[in-house]
């Protein structure tokens, strides 16, 4: 299953017609997509607006490949829980958010070699189907918590 | 101590968790935009407030009047955010009743603090950016939420 998320704050319709077409392109494979409040309509994958966080956690688990938004709640648990995700920012200059910190989000995180990022429908259409055959992986996994240094950082501060 | 741990939903609750061993030891209280949020901190109390941001004053107003109240009937410690708006409102009321206030910026803000970043950091008691780059004399680097 691929599950993809938009996140909260506003649609993302250029994302979720791209996934459309693929779903429809794989029909052997099933789709799952958080929309948002999409105006394009949906025709080849299950969808909701929005899901709970119970909800969201079966998803997201149970996922072979997780394609998102530069949101950091998704990037964040797809390092956790080491699952092969591809983002595809939102762009300010397209009218998809109020500014263009996912683009700056996603560039920073693929300068790090943290995860891997689309900009355009041909490339994530390319990245994922290597995904789907195991040429492309996980790139990075992190702990369950903040790093030590900023933990012990707060502990200090709330202690003095 | 009494510990309000404040985050709007999304990215940010996600960031907040993930500080929780900074707090052990103590009584956590958590707030966040979304009442579903309370399941993924169970044996926690846990408040709702309203979600806001400058882009409509109206709702900013709402939300700062009802965070004002939650920590004035609560009367913590210390009240940690991660942002974004409603965690600002968190620092300022924080501030006036005393309270120690720790404001930590998105990790998504990698280029340049948010607009919550630059006015809490002129007020917390304490201020962390997650990018070096982004530190100065009113906001500190001391690692991330990535580990």
């Amino acid at each position: 299953m691929i599950f993809i998320t938009v996140g909260t704050q506003g649609p993302f319709d250029r994302l979720i017609s791209i996934m459309d077409d693929l779903a429809q392109e794989l029909p052997e494979i099933p789709f799952v997509a958080q929309i948002s409040e999409s105006t394009y309509k949906v025709k080849h994958m299950k969808h909701f607006e929005f899901i709970g966080p119970t909800e969201f956690d079966k998803y997201f688990s149970s996922a072979k490949i997780i394609v998102s938004h530069a949101g950091m709640g998704t990037i964040i648990s797809a390092l956790e829980y080491n699952k092969p995700i591809i983002i595809f920012p939102k762009l300010a200059s397209l009218g998809e958010h109020r500014n263009e910190h996912q683009l700056a989000t996603a560039r920073r995180l693929e300068r790090l070699n943290y995860l891997h990022v689309a900009y355009d429908r041909e490339v994530l259409r390319e990245k994922i189907l290597s995904m789907l055959s195991g040429e492309l992986n996980t790139l990075h996994s992190v702990g369950r918590y903040a790093s030590s240094e900023l933990i012990g950082s707060l502990q200090n501060f709330i202690s003095i | 101590m009494k510990i309000l741990a404040i985050a709007s939903a999304g990215g940010h609750w996600v960031q907040l968790l993930r500080l929780k061993p900074a707090f052990e030891g103590h009584e956590l209280i958590f707030a966040s935009t979304k009442k579903s949020f309370a399941d993924t901190v169970k044996g926690y109390k846990f408040y709702s407030i309203p979600d806001a941001s400058r882009w409509n004053k109206l709702k900013l107003v709402y939300s700062l009047l009802c965070v004002l109240k939650l920590i004035f009937v609560l009367r913590p410690n210390i009240i940690i955010t991660t942002g974004a708006a409603p965690g600002l409102m968190g620092i300022i009321a924080g501030k006036l009743i005393g309270a120690k206030t720790v404001w930590v910026d998105s990790i998504a803000n990698v280029e340049n603090l948010s607009m919550s970043g630059k006015i809490a950091a002129s007020i917390a008691d304490r201020s962390y950016t997650q990018w070096p780059d982004l530190s100065n004399s009113k906001i500190t680097f001391s690692g991330s939420v990535l580990s």
